[in-house]
């Protein structure tokens, strides 16, 4: 399999520079972009398999990125990459079109096997955006509108405590008896909930509480 | 606090700062009652002693001096004093006291000057000048001069405004003395009574306008500025202080990451945190633990919490085995990173706590060792709860603490 390509887009230089030396060889950084305008145009020229996003830049913040490359039918994948912490940003990406969240103090190695992840069309949760959506959807207060897309199944709540405790796919899947490949379906099928669900409490959630 | 000056750099000198007209303040040296007169005194340049005799002649005159007095008094701060309140000079309140029951007597022996009459004529004067005396000494200087200056230059920009307001007053003025001559023409001097009053609402209007507009846009800018101003403090004393400690400090990695470390963790707080007590709630109890052993051995504990609820003494127990789980993971695991994950749920609550260092062999622990089998197990259980620990040599160690709760 050739390499992975990416494009690093945050509006720090040395931020930028230092992703590059870290992820090394193990992806092809095909280029990098500093704010929306030069992201989208990026976008379009060098057809990355995956974006790394930064959640504040200015013009508009990752969010606008998603919208506007996402928007147009682009087959894009996107990695939110951020050292935010505050839950309407990072639940806001996620419902934005990005297929996982990581924070920055996160390793070259295991950046470079969220990318390869990523590219594979899987989802990447970091242990604060199991938290969090793990928060959002046992807030039960209101009834679900629609019960397949506004609630977790037990299966799929194991999985993202396991994740939230700080393990890696490999060792949920010997932890559940299950395959790696079955941690990243219901990975994935928690990240369509999350996009989908029109649960209003996960947007209500998100601006009240901000926890970490 | 030099540097803090620095940052906070407003770009407008604040009017407090203006060293030459102090705002009217009740000074605590040197009062007599409440310290009014020796503040107006000094603001007016004055000698305190006619601003005294001012107050108590009022007084004897009509009860204007007290009513002043006690409006002032309302409405001035008292200066900030250091160090014991100084004595007042009783001798000199005696004298004050003595001029006015003189006058006092005089008065009623008289019988002239402090008739009911008089003072009732006077009333609605005395309100109106102490209301304006109040107005005026609320204002801080500069205000002052901008009130002044903004009615000239409005009256300046507003010509015929003015003139047709002038006009009118003048008519009004002349058609009420025209009116005056008997009861049947009351009703034209009511009419130009209605035109007086329209004139001067007319004059007056644009002036008052600008006024209410000034003072809002004056408080939004001072609410800016307090706001900038608590931003810089903070800054310079966390991160600039921090920085200060990295750059000494640049020679241990080790230090230079915890500082980093911690400054990052205080700053996301302040940033994105409610403001809460750490005492309060569960999760913020686990955070500042976890922050705690964070710094005291210097490795960093990421914190995920799921749910929260409020912190009773039935909880004490887990947290404080959570913290020693914390402790041993940083002191022993040799694990880069450790892992809290706790939830909260109606029924119960789970704390993890997991490294990926070295691990251990649980059943060659000696019995004496306290940390696990006392701090964790021992306690937990004496508490209702339990605790399980899973580990092995090279497989890090996980520590899952569960607490039932007593439901009422």
């Amino acid at each position: 399999m050739s390499l992975v390509k990416v494009l690093i887009v945050d509006d720090h230089r040395l931020f930028r520079a230092g992703v590059r030396a870290e992820l090394g060889n193990a992806v092809e950084v095909v280029g990098e972009a500093e704010d929306v305008e030069s992201a989208v145009a990026e976008i379009a020229r060098l057809q990355p398999d995956v974006v790394l996003l930064d959640v504040h830049m200015p013009g508009g913040g990752g969010q606008e990125v998603l919208r506007r490359v996402l928007g147009s039918g682009a087959q894009v994948r996107f990695l939110a990459l951020s050292v935010s912490d505050a839950a309407d940003d990072v639940i806001g990406v996620i419902r934005g079109g990005a297929r996982g969240y990581v924070t920055k103090t996160i390793s070259g190695r295991e950046l470079a096997d969220a990318i390869r992840r990523v590219a594979e069309g899987d989802a990447v949760f970091s242990p604060r955006l199991a938290g969090f959506v793990l928060d959002a959807f046992a807030s039960t207060e209101a009834p679900p509108i629609d019960p397949e897309l506004d609630s977790l199944t037990q299966r799929e709540r194991e999985v993202l405590r396991l994740i939230a405790r700080g393990y890696a796919y490999k060792e949920i899947a010997r932890e559940l008896f299950i395959s790696v490949k079955t941690v990243e379906t219901h990975v994935s099928s928690v990240l369509r909930k999350l996009q989908l669900s029109n649960r209003h409490e996960l947007s209500r959630w998100a601006n009240a509480r901000r926890l970490v | 606090m030099a540097d803090r000056q620095t940052l906070r750099d407003a770009p407008t000198p604040s009017p407090e700062d203006n060293p030459g007209y102090p705002r009217l303040t009740r000074p605590v040296e040197g009062r007599l009652v409440a310290g009014v007169a020796q503040g107006a005194a000094e603001q007016l340049r004055l000698d305190p002693v006619v601003l005294r005799l001012t107050f108590v002649l009022l007084t004897m005159a009509n009860g204007l001096g007290a009513v002043a007095y006690a409006a002032l008094w309302l409405f001035t701060p008292q200066r900030e004093h250091e160090g014991p309140p100084p004595s007042r000079d009783w001798s000199q309140l005696a004298a004050f006291g003595a001029i006015a029951f003189a006058l006092l007597a005089i008065g009623w022996l008289t019988g002239s000057p402090g008739s009911p009459n008089q003072s009732i004529t006077a009333w609605p004067v005395a309100v109106a000048g102490i209301g304006a005396l109040i107005l005026w000494q609320q204002a801080d200087p500069n205000r002052r001069q901008r009130w002044m200056r903004g009615a000239s230059s409005g009256a300046g920009k507003n010509r015929v405004r003015t003139v047709l307001g002038m006009a009118l007053v003048v008519i009004g003025a002349i058609g009420v003395l025209a009116a005056e001559g008997g009861l049947a023409q009351a009703r034209n001097a009511l009419l130009f009574t209605a035109v007086v009053v329209g004139g001067l609402i007319l004059i007056a209007t644009p002036w008052l306008a600008g006024l209410w507009k000034e003072l809002r846009q004056e408080r939004r800018e001072r609410i800016r500025q307090e706001e900038r101003a608590e931003m810089a403090a903070h800054v310079h004393d966390s991160v600039l202080h921090t920085l200060t400690l990295i750059q000494r400090n640049a020679h241990d990695s080790r230090e230079v990451s915890r500082l980093a470390r911690a400054q990052e963790r205080e700053l996301r707080n302040w940033l994105y945190q409610p403001k809460q007590d750490a005492d309060a709630t569960l999760a913020a109890a686990v955070r500042r633990v976890a922050a705690e052993e964070e710094d005291a051995h210097g490795v960093p504990i990421e914190v995920v919490c799921v749910g929260d609820r409020p912190l009773d003494p039935q909880l004490s127990a887990i947290l404080q085995a959570a913290r020693q789980a914390m402790v041993n993971a940083a002191k022993y695991s040799e694990s880069p990173v450790v892992s809290v994950y706790a939830e909260a749920e109606p029924e119960e609550i789970t704390i993890f706590v997991r490294d990926r260092g070295k691990g251990f062999d649980l059943d060659a622990v000696p019995a004496d060792r306290m940390g696990i089998r006392q701090s964790i197990i021992g306690r937990m259980e004496r508490h209702g709860g339990t605790a399980r620990i899973r580990t092995e040599p090279g497989e890090g160690t996980e520590v899952m603490l569960t607490m039932k709760l007593e439901t009422q």
